[in-house]
């Protein structure tokens, strides 16, 4: 945020890239205790708002021919739905909430992030390791409360022929427990990658020869990052629903 | 975490202040001092979502959704039945117009066959009164004929008498009305 400025004074180039990934406390204070108010805080807060605007006060006059505001939370609704539907089945519709939690915590935060000088709260492996966690965690105990160790048959390829099984089974076994690292760390990099990118392309503006070029780069790297912001959380929450599916189905 | 001095705060407000510092901890998201806070932040968050989404928001849209589609399906029945109506109302229209056309053939039918009826009794009579005037006609040239032929016997006998008087002798008029009877028929 202040890094342009700052190279600038001093003639010259200094990149603070990862600068705006800084969590500080929002009301003065050097130290941050669990329960510090900081800028992550504010921006999960904002994300909440956001959240309750679209999904509560957009469709609070439930009207039968939907205004703007009450189709884009029914959109997402439908979206969502349809792909946990589609994805998990019909009998994993009673964890369509908590999908649904997941993917406009994520997509808010995302969105929010893009906003000049505010933080992204999904480009810190804190935010994404506990979402990919909660995920892994949820689907694990899961499988296991409904399938007891037959659960286990997931890492046990019963189509493959039988020599082949045991290596097939140390293969799938490490995969499963590479998931949450993937999926946490899909979503903060790809969060945080494109905003560094930004603002490494901020600090050549300071250049005034570079700035008109280094103007266009932060447009066309703004524009991916939108797409990317709403991908990110499509292939979150399209991820959390594959790996329901193997709680509830685990045959292959 | 939470004891030890936040470098990157420091940092910021140093940056801010035009000073001069290299970046503390290479990337904030490793800073693990932090981590504490953000996870039960984020936890709220999720939990204030869920809550919001699960009592609220997701119930009314389900509901909205579903009173949508029971409307829609109200009001494609009732266009159905709206439509059978009408399929029924065509079909009535055109079992009357059918029956009507059936019933226009059958006067014009009948009218025709009224006046072919009428028109064969006048032909028969008429064509009874011409046999009646033939028969009486034939009986009158038959009558004429008769006595046509009754007059030339007559004629034939009496100039037959007249030419045997003239010739000189006595006719008897028997023997006369014989040979004319003879020669007449011959």
């Amino acid at each position: 945020m202040a890094s342009e400025a700052h190279g600038a004074e001093t003639g010259g180039l200094v990149f603070h890239p990862m600068d705006q990934f800084i969590v500080k406390p929002l009301f003065g204070g050097d130290t941050i205790e669990w329960y510090t108010i900081t800028n992550a805080t504010l921006w999960m807060g904002l994300a909440v708002v956001a959240v309750i605007l679209m999904m509560v006060l957009g469709t609070s006059r439930r009207a039968m021919i939907p205004s703007r505001s009450q189709s884009i939370g029914e959109l997402a609704y439908g979206f969502v739905y349809k792909m946990v539907e589609d994805v998990t089945g019909k009998d994993a519709v009673k964890f369509f909430p908590y999908v649904m939690t997941l993917f406009l915590f994520i997509v808010f935060a995302n969105f929010l992030g893009l906003l000049p000088m505010s933080f992204a709260t999904t480009s810190h492996f804190a935010v994404t390791v506990v979402l990919a966690l909660l995920v892994f965690l949820s689907v694990t105990i899961l499988g296991l409360v409904k399938h007891g160790l037959g659960f286990l048959g997931l890492f046990w390829v019963s189509s493959a022929p039988l020599a082949l099984r045991p290596i097939l089974a140390i293969i799938e076994l490490i995969s499963y427990f590479v998931r949450p690292v993937s999926h946490s760390i899909r979503l903060a990099g790809n969060v945080m990658a494109g905003h560094a990118v930004i603002k490494v392309f901020a600090g050549f503006a300071a250049i005034a020869v570079v700035s008109p070029v280094s103007v266009l780069a932060i447009t066309a790297m703004y524009g991916l990052e939108v797409l990317v912001a709403f991908i990110q959380a499509y292939v979150f929450t399209i991820l959390t629903c594959v790996y329901l599916k193997d709680a509830l189905h685990p045959s292959h | 975490m939470a004891t030890e001095t936040h470098e990157a705060a420091g940092h910021a407000a140093e940056a801010m202040q035009g000073g001069h510092e290299a970046a503390a901890p290479g990337m904030p998201q490793l800073d693990f001092s932090t981590w504490g806070n953000q996870i039960f932040w984020l936890l709220v968050t999720l939990v204030v979502i869920y809550f919001v989404l699960s009592r609220i928001a997701l119930p009314r849209i389900a509901a909205v959704l579903a009173e949508r589609q029971g409307t829609i399906t109200n009001d494609i029945a009732k266009a159905e039945e709206l439509k059978a109506k009408a399929l029924d109302a065509e079909e009535a229209y055109n079992k009357a117009l059918a029956e009507a056309r059936a019933e226009a053939q059958r006067i014009g039918a009948e009218a025709k066959a009224e006046m072919q009826a009428e028109l064969d009794t006048a032909v028969a009579k008429a064509d009874a009164e011409i046999a009646v005037k033939l028969a009486e006609g034939e009986k009158v040239i038959a009558e004429i004929r008769a006595n046509a032929l009754d007059s030339i016997k007559d004629v034939a006998k009496d100039t037959a008498a007249e030419i045997i008087a003239a010739l000189g002798s006595e006719a008897d008029a028997k023997t006369v009305d014989a040979a004319v009877a003879a020669r007449i028929k011959g």
